[in-house]
């Protein structure tokens, strides 16, 4: 019987610890809440209530420790119900508190039993507060007896609450994580049976299994489906703890501290919970601790006293963000790069070459952060390396951003792994693949004669999407598992964003959408960084996970997207002549090839030529509900009597026009060097592409001949002189594309090869009404050159439109600095013209 | 044989006509691997992942790993589970032999002619009755592609 007994208090024991622990984690977020407004009886009722349960199991169990000091807590927070003011020093009295009752409770945990001790000195403290606090003539409601018998006094108003949270608490139960992950195992096993029953009565046509086995299919699909949603927690799980942290730290180091958490139901594997736990406590801790400035110094700084912290967590992707940012003091880069010299991490040399953001990494580096005076002078705090390597251990990434005086936003991005994700399944040469379905867009499907095919013209494929090219590549050859097969007569497209590359996959078959376990990827083979992780499918085969960041990377490297020559130039600034660009080839008239930038090129399009009609000598053509102007490249282009017509069609604005051409030929990424002193119209000049001479088309040439009012309309200005533009950019290709498509749009146009020659023509007398500089120039950049401007009366006024590849937010904050107006990426070409117009609009009001 | 107090008991297995020898105290399970799903990209060794019991295995093709010519297409292979790190791996093997009982004292460390293949991840051999038992250092055979190009 004895035995018996201790079994049972053993159990109670155990489900006690279980049960508090959960309690004392709510009593602590409340307590912060509580301080923060004092009059919710809500929630004070709620804290009592707790206080109160831990109190009186305690009494059952016979724990005397526990017993007295839950008493003397509850006393007092008892007196608060009763309408006593709250003190911030009764608040931390209380958390002091709870930190002991942790305490004995982890003692309990593992002697089974209380340890031998007193605490009288908190008793007595809380006995102490409570009679300060007593309201005179108040009922003596939460004298209970000392017993703890159960007999609480209800409170009033919470009562309605009361059964609420208890059906809540029927519909939970709690399971051990063992239990789950058995679980999760014997339904892989289950599935697995049942695929080999499928493929038995498969064999054998008029089974009379058939229908029953459909049923067990079914259910243990449903089963399956089941299991692993018990293993997804909200995020807010692993932040209970930080208010009160918090608030901790905000009353130890004198800083009012608003802390904000979003996204807070935000699910994540369990498992990853539990893993970014610690760093997450410790990036708040270090916000608190080291980014957010003393209520002087913010005041100084014209800041709100308060300080806040702001958590966030959200899906993207096919990833978990959290961000963690503070509106403190920021990180000083200047001072980071003197440390990271110091420590010998880079030469003098190489900071100096060195992005803010590129010099806030060192704060992650072991040994940079833990010694204190590189803390006092960085401004962060111990131990961030730590927090990386937590983070990287789970195949996750951190990265800073910071604004001198604004503050620091730290954002963690966990992949893939562990997480349950809805994913595509795709086959690409005969193996099944998942592609998270956060990262697609859409699904094209391809055939030959189809509206949608794929232009396969040599090495580069596109697609024509509405308004787009898309680039396109093949799985089955980034994964270097190509079968011979071709796969462009009949395909799936699968349209995939990864930040703002968009690019199509094409892959053999598309079969259905499933919630896939992501299981991290074997750590031998994680190199290989197109797989994020790898998964057991429904029918129990593995398969890989694509990671949509690792091919977006891949593809920015190959040479297919329009978008790598960007990419390209970001990386090879090292001369003019290592960038390439994208150029559209085609031949029309002669056989020599002719090229055209294909960012300026909107559409190619096959019409049926017997569709080309002529009125009033010029031709048309129905196009999208609208009479497309067409335009021969030359007149020795002969328009085709019949079949297809290829075109190339430039639209803007509403407005398109095609250009008539032989064939299209290929799409080619060439480092440019374009020879100009062409007299021909309609050319700009030529170029060595692909070892060919060949003809660059001057477009500008071409958009009048479709509508004569072009130029002036869209100018905006036809009446008036044009607006003066003065064009800066060190790479000839750029100046000699932008400088036609600003004067098709009705701008005067001078251009410039630098800062300084720029500036020599203001110096010369020169006036201009706006100014387009490339950001990226070698000796003075397009910044410098803006903040001399504005020193100079006579130019500080004059608008100034930025032009770079480099769109991250840290440039767009220095432009703003420095004075640019407006900011454009460079191969956004009605961008720029709409931001010449808006500029120049405000220039006429000013005139 | 019996007569050391410290004796180790190995799984044994022949990969290639060789006798290999695996600890008992690092083997998981044996199975049959069915069902590989490859891995693009990877080294050839990595033959490629499996489900066992809802565990994704990473299955290792000791014959290249060893630098040996593949198996024959069709012939039945053994797998010996193992695992490293809480990973699962799995080492393909030609078929599975005995266990064996041998005292850890009779453990020699490789012999200086020792193929290089081998001995890059032996942990030493055992003299059998004309037989050599060459024991597998986990570690060093899950070192897939660090010493694979050295060879």
């Amino acid at each position: 019987m004895a035995l018996q007994k201790v079994f049972v208090m053993d159990e109670l024991l155990r489900d006690f610890l279980t049960e508090t622990h959960e309690s004392i984690d709510v009593v602590d977020v409340e307590l912060v809440r509580f301080e923060q407004e004092p009059n919710n009886a809500q929630i004070l009722g709620r804290i009592f209530r707790l206080v109160h349960t831990i109190k009186g199991t305690c009494g059952f169990l016979s724990l005397p420790r526990l017993e007295a000091l839950t008493h003397a807590a509850e006393t007092l927070i008892g007196n608060f119900r009763d309408g006593a003011p709250v003190t911030s020093e009764a608040v931390s009295l209380i958390l002091a508190t709870i930190d002991r009752i942790k305490l004995l409770l982890d003692e309990l945990e593992r002697n089974h039993a209380e340890q031998a001790g007193d605490d009288r000195d908190l008793i007595e403290q809380l006995e102490r507060a409570a009679a300060q606090v007593a309201v005179p003539g108040a009922p003596k409601g939460p004298q209970v007896a000392p017993s703890g018998s159960g007999q609480a006094p209800e409170a009033d108003a919470p009562q309605a609450e009361t059964s609420a949270e208890s059906q809540v608490a029927r519909q939970s139960i709690r399971v051990h994580v063992d239990t789950l992950e058995q679980l999760m195992t014997m339904v892989s096993e289950l599935v697995l049976t049942r695929n080999q029953l499928l493929e038995i009565v498969r064999r054998h046509e008029d089974s009379e299994f058939k229908a029953p086995l459909q049923r067990l299919s079914n259910v243990t699909a449903e089963l399956q489906e089941g299991v692993m949603k018990t293993r997804m927690q909200p995020i807010g799980n692993a932040w209970q703890k930080l208010p009160r942290i918090v608030r901790d730290l905000s009353n130890e180091l004198g800083k009012p501290i608003e802390f904000e958490m979003h996204g807070a139901e935000t699910e994540l594997d369990r498992q990853v919970l539990d893993l970014i736990k610690d760093p997450l406590t410790h990036m708040v801790r270090n916000s608190a601790d080291h980014g957010i400035e003393h209520p002087a110094v913010r005041a100084a700084a014209g800041k709100p006293e308060k300080g806040t912290i702001r958590l966030s967590a959200w899906h993207e992707g096919g990833h978990i963000i959290i961000e963690i940012a503070d509106d403190g003091r920021g990180l000083d880069a200047q001072k980071i790069k003197a440390a990271a010299v110091a420590r010998g991490l880079a030469s003098e040399a190489e900071v100096e070459k060195m992005s803010d953001v590129q010099a806030f990494k060192y704060i992650f580096t072991p040994g940079f952060s833990t010694a204190n005076q590189i803390t006092s002078v960085s401004g962060r705090g111990v131990g961030l390396d730590v927090v990386r390597a937590n983070i990287d251990e789970i195949g996750g990434t951190i990265d800073v951003k910071s604004v001198p005086g604004r503050g620091s936003s730290f954002t963690i991005k966990i992949p893939l792994t562990l997480a349950i994700v809805s994913a595509l399944i795709v086959e690409a040469a005969g193996d099944r693949f998942a592609i998270p379905q956060l990262a697609v867009v859409e699904l094209v499907r391809v055939r030959a004669n189809s509206e949608h095919r794929i232009e396969r013209i040599k090495d580069a494929a596109v697609l024509r999407l509405r308004n787009k090219l898309l680039p396109l590549v093949t799985l089955k050859s980034m994964l270097r598992i190509a079968d011979g097969r071709d796969e462009a007569q009949s395909a799936f497209i699968v349209v995939m964003q990864v930040g703002n590359q968009t690019f199509g996959v094409v892959v053999d078959a598309v079969f259905h959408t499933e919630e896939i376990v992501v299981k991290p990827m074997c750590s031998r083979l994680r190199n290989i960084t197109l797989f994020g992780g790898n998964t057991i499918l429904g029918d129990g085969a593995v398969i890989m996970i694509i990671d949509p960041n690792g091919l977006a990377n891949a593809i920015g490297s190959s040479a297919a997207a329009q978008h790598a020559a960007e990419s390209a130039r970001e990386t090879e600034q090292r001369s003019e002549d290592a960038s390439t660009e994208s150029l559209l080839v085609f031949r029309a008239g002669s056989p020599q090839p002719k090229a055209v930038h294909l960012s300026l090129v909107t559409r190619l399009e096959e019409i049926d030529a017997k569709t080309i009609e002529g009125v009033d000598g010029r031709l048309m053509v129905q196009y999208r509900g609208q009479l497309m102007p067409l335009v021969l490249v030359n007149e020795d282009v002969r328009i085709k009597e019949k079949g297809v017509q290829p075109l190339l069609v430039f639209a803007d604005e509403g407005r398109s026009m095609g250009l008539i051409v032989d064939e299209i030929v290929d799409i080619v990424e060439e480092r440019l060097r374009i020879e100009l002193a062409s007299q021909r119209p309609g050319v700009l000049g030529s170029a060595i592409i692909k070892g060919q001479a060949t003809e660059v088309v001057d477009i500008a040439h071409y958009l009048p001949l479709a509508f004569e009012d072009w130029l002036a309309w869209a100018g905006g200005r036809p009446d008036r002189s044009p607006v003066r533009v003065l064009l800066i950019d060190d790479a000839p290709f750029f100046r000699n594309m932008l400088a036609p498509v600003l004067k098709a749009a009705g701008y005067a146009v001078t251009p410039a090869a630098s800062a300084q020659e720029a500036l020599a023509l203001f110096e010369g007398g020169e006036r201009f009404d706006i100014v387009v500089t490339d950001l990226d120039m070698p000796g003075m950049d397009g910044f410098d050159f803006t903040a001399e401007m504005r020193k100079s009366p006579r130019t500080a006024a004059i608008p100034v439109i930025g032009l770079s590849s480099l769109a991250s937010p840290e440039t767009i904050e220095r432009g703003r600095k420095v004075g640019l107006h407006d900011y454009v990426a460079k191969f956004d070409r009605s961008g720029l013209i709409a931001a010449l117009k808006e500029q120049t609009a405000e220039v006429n009001v000013a005139a | 044989m019996s007569t050391t107090d410290h004796t180790i008991e190995y799984v044994t297995a022949t990969i290639g006509g060789q006798l290999f020898g695996l600890p008992i105290s690092g083997v998981q399970d044996v199975f049959m691997p069915e069902r590989l799903t490859r891995v693009p990209l990877a080294a050839p060794e990595f033959a490629g992942m499996l489900n066992l019991r809802g565990r994704i295995v990473t299955a290792i093709d000791m014959r290249l790993r060893l630098g040996l010519p593949p198996a024959e297409e069709g012939k039945p292979r053994m797998a010996i589970g193992i695992e490293s790190k809480g990973e699962s791996y799995g080492l393909l093997i030609d078929a599975i032999g005995e266990v064996i009982r041998l005292p850890a004292a009779s453990r020699e460390s490789n012999p200086v002619n020792l193929d290089a293949r081998l001995s890059r991840v032996s942990a030493g051999v055992h003299r059998l009755d004309g037989n050599l038992l060459v024991v597998l250092d986990m570690d060093r055979v899950l070192d897939v592609g660090a010493h694979a190009e050295a060879a």
